[in-house]
């Protein structure tokens, strides 16, 4: 089941599709509105998407830079190849002190790198502490959106999961009652956590420090009680200095949720201090992962991809994404950025992904960082086909078509045949060889001759005062 | 100035009107224009679907055979986009050069056409629909994601010389339709949904026609309308500009013998 599929069952649902697509282009219009409030958006856009694209020029000297400033604070720096090894190296750092307790907040990368299983399985138990990945957490589902991983559910079944996962009373619907009963649940786990892990927004090389966002606070709490701290972050994620940073927290609020600011922006840099008679002093450890992100690097037709800083903004306005739902995807991320990182992990897998899309090109518009999303996902159509991914049906069909419009007289003997026949079915056969076009819609009205070959009748016909040229050089 | 008129694959074949409208509008603004017959396509649906070899070659056909011409016109945003914006980038500067002197009709009369001979009123309420392709890739107009300096639509400009016409507003000016060429069948379920969703926004503007720069586009949004027998009327933006500059005889003189399925 692909993409096609998934989509065409979630669009069966009509109410649904129609609240799906009007949330999230509700947050579309948010992000726009708060763009007016900036004086120059668009200066804003090119100044971030600059920094980030000279910092992919860099990143090994950015990164042996960020170490470096990273150990004189106190922190811990390792790397990970892959997920499995991300995934071992917080699982060591975990067993080697015997925690068995984890809280963590939102970051893709963990997703991305299927960490929660991973710790589960060895006995760990991880807890999301981010209201949407908590409530997909218990409904052992993904994240159906990067940004809001529970837009997909209705404030009724969260009232329902909480009342079969948490003994709230049942018919719960209030999203303030709703979000005080997560809150008590997850102040328990908060305090009995023994480590918090958080992702990364942005790293800075110059101060080896970092940026973690978030609405809830989780982050911070999850990190303040527990001595701990595990930063998990895939080696796009930097920027060389400081005043970097803000140009994209400027953006990423507003683009991702159309906010000024997130409501909390907290930077990190040694571990905390350690409180007398506490125990062992804290500590702060940074996983960089790469899992196939200098492999995009290395492809000139996408590295531009690694600029993405996780805004979601592509997502809200994307017209397929609004009316076939993150899961439709079957992809950590969905929606166009995932359409183009995806395919470069399992092309074979993902080959129909760029096609999920119409091509409207409003995801570049959006971009805060001047990703030119689809005209990556074409770019991608292009790889998969050379690299035989894409089905033979369509290549096959497309090479006719190509012969036919190299042969000008093919093209008028062919179409005319082709326009007689389709004048003469009846509708209902019409509509069987109309396959996926008429299960809908309509055929256009198929006229008698086309426009070339009325307008050499006429000129036939009449003194000529167009010049038609009919031999096919 | 050496003019040609390019009539798209599927205009040629689905809705010959549009060329004759494009073709008698540029005649009326004084220009002398020729129709090439061996340019058959731009090269879009293959470059759309990632068969880069065949739109390239299709491509270069293009700007080969237009090569002497100063300026080639296309009543449609999709093909000219594909060429302007995509296809030139691999061909040589010469070619190249041609793609740039390609331009979509409303954008090359708004520019040109000085002497607005739109006599005809046409007292309806019309619906402009925005192409993706002539909005976001040629520009042709503001993309309400950008806060870029506005730029006009010379759709909306043309249009508006109508006399009589009453321009709707949309709740979402520019959401694409879900037509997308290929997109239309192998994601035909999103693309369905896409298109009632914009024939909603315009029916609830009231609109009577329906029009746009692109006739792929009104093609998937005519076949789910009349699917439903919803009473609206589909017009390519040339053949709504003919109806006011020649009367709307024009319209029904260049009816080819549309039987079509129903």
């Amino acid at each position: 089941m692909g993409h096609v599929d998934r989509a065409r069952e979630f669009v069966r649902d009509e109410a649904r599709t129609r609240w799906h697509d009007e949330s999230l282009w509700f947050v579309r219009a948010k992000r726009d509105l708060a763009a007016d409030t900036v004086p120059d958006w668009e200066a804003l856009r090119s100044q971030a998407a600059g920094i980030k694209r000279e910092a992919l020029t860099r990143l090994p000297a950015l990164w042996r830079e960020f170490e470096d400033q990273a150990h004189a604070a106190g922190a811990v720096v390792h790397w990970a190849r892959d997920a499995d090894e991300h995934n071992r190296v917080v699982a060591g750092l975990l067993e080697e002190r015997d925690i068995t307790r984890v809280v963590k907040s939102k970051s893709m990368l963990t997703e991305e790198c299927g960490l929660n299983p991973f710790l589960e399985d060895r006995g760990i138990e991880i807890i999301d502490t981010d209201l949407g990945e908590r409530i997909v957490q218990l409904r052992n589902e993904s994240p159906s959106h990067i940004i809001m991983p529970a837009i997909h559910l209705k404030r009724g079944e969260i009232g329902e999961l909480f009342h079969q996962e948490m003994d709230s009373p049942a018919g719960l619907d209030d999203p303030n009652e709703l979000t005080a009963i997560a809150r008590l649940d997850l102040r328990e786990r908060f305090l009995a956590a023994e480590a918090g892990i958080t992702g990364i927004n942005f790293a800075v090389a110059e101060t080896g420090s970092f940026v973690v966002v978030t609405n809830e606070g989780n982050a911070d709490l999850g990190t303040a009680l527990p001595r701990l701290h595990i930063a998990c972050v895939g080696l796009e994620k930097i920027v060389p200095k400081a005043r970097d940073l803000a140009p994209f927290l400027r953006l990423l609020a507003r683009s991702a949720t159309g906010q000024p600011i997130s409501t909390y922006t907290s930077h990190f840099r040694s571990p905390r201090p350690a409180e007398s008679g506490a125990g062992p002093a804290p500590e702060l450890h940074i996983v960089v992962v790469d899992n196939g992100r200098s492999r995009l690097l290395a492809e000139p037709g996408f590295q531009e991809a690694l600029a993405c800083i996780r805004c979601g903004a592509c997502l809200n306005t994307c017209p397929v994404y609004r009316r076939s739902g993150g899961h439709s995807y079957g992809t950590t991320i969905p929606g166009p950025i995932g359409s183009v990182l995806e395919p470069s992990r399992d092309p074979s897998a993902h080959a129909e992904l760029p096609h999920a899309c119409s091509l409207c090109g409003s995801c570049t518009d959006v971009c805060p960082v001047h990703v030119p999303l689809h005209h990556q996902l074409l770019t991608w159509r292009s790889h998969l086909a050379r690299q035989g991914h894409h089905p033979r049906r369509r290549r096959w069909a497309l090479g006719l078509a190509a012969v036919l419009f190299a042969k000008p007289a093919l093209y008028r003997g062919v179409t005319r045949i082709g326009r007689g026949i389709a004048r003469r079915l009846p509708t209902a056969l019409l509509d069987k060889f109309g396959g996926a076009w008429t299960r809908q819609r309509e055929l256009p009205p198929i006229p008698r001759r086309s426009f070339r070959e009325q307008l050499a009748d006429r000129e036939s016909a009449t003194t000529p005062r167009a010049t038609v040229e009919r031999k096919s050089r | 100035m050496r003019l040609a008129l390019f009539v798209p694959c599927y205009v040629d074949q689905l809705r010959p009107r549009i060329g004759f409208a494009a073709l008698d509008l540029l005649r009326s603004a004084g220009c002398e224009v020729e129709v090439p017959g061996d340019v058959l396509c731009c090269g879009q649906p293959f470059h759309s679907a990632g068969e880069a070899e065949s739109a390239q070659s299709l491509g270069h056909r293009f700007m080969t055979r237009f090569d002497r011409f100063d300026a080639i016109v296309v009543p449609s945003g999709s093909c000219v986009s594909t060429l302007r914006e995509h296809l030139a980038a691999n061909e040589e500067p010469a070619a190249a050069e041609v793609a740039a002197r390609t331009f979509e009709l409303s954008e090359f009369l708004a520019e040109r056409w000085d002497s607005p001979s739109l006599t005809h009123p046409i007292p309806r309420r019309v619906g402009l629909h925005s192409s993706c392709h002539a909005l976001r890739e040629l520009r042709l107009g503001t993309p309400s994601e950008t806060r870029e300096p506005v730029r006009p639509d010379p759709a909306a400009m043309l249009l508006d010389r109508i006399p009589g016409i009453e321009r709707i507003d949309l709740t979402r000016r520019d959401e694409c339709c879900g037509f997308g060429g290929l997109f239309s069948v192998e994601e035909e379920a999103v693309s369905v949904r896409m298109g009632l969703d914009r024939l909603e926004d315009h029916a609830k503007g009231r609109a009577e026609i329906l029009t746009s720069t692109d006739i792929s586009c009104l093609m998937h949004l005519e076949g789910l309308a009349r699917r439903r027998e919803q009473s609206v009327e589909f017009l390519h933006l040339a053949e709504l500009l003919a109806a006011s500059a020649f009367g709307e005889e024009w319209l029904a003189a260049h009816d080819e013998d549309t039987h079509g399925p129903r």
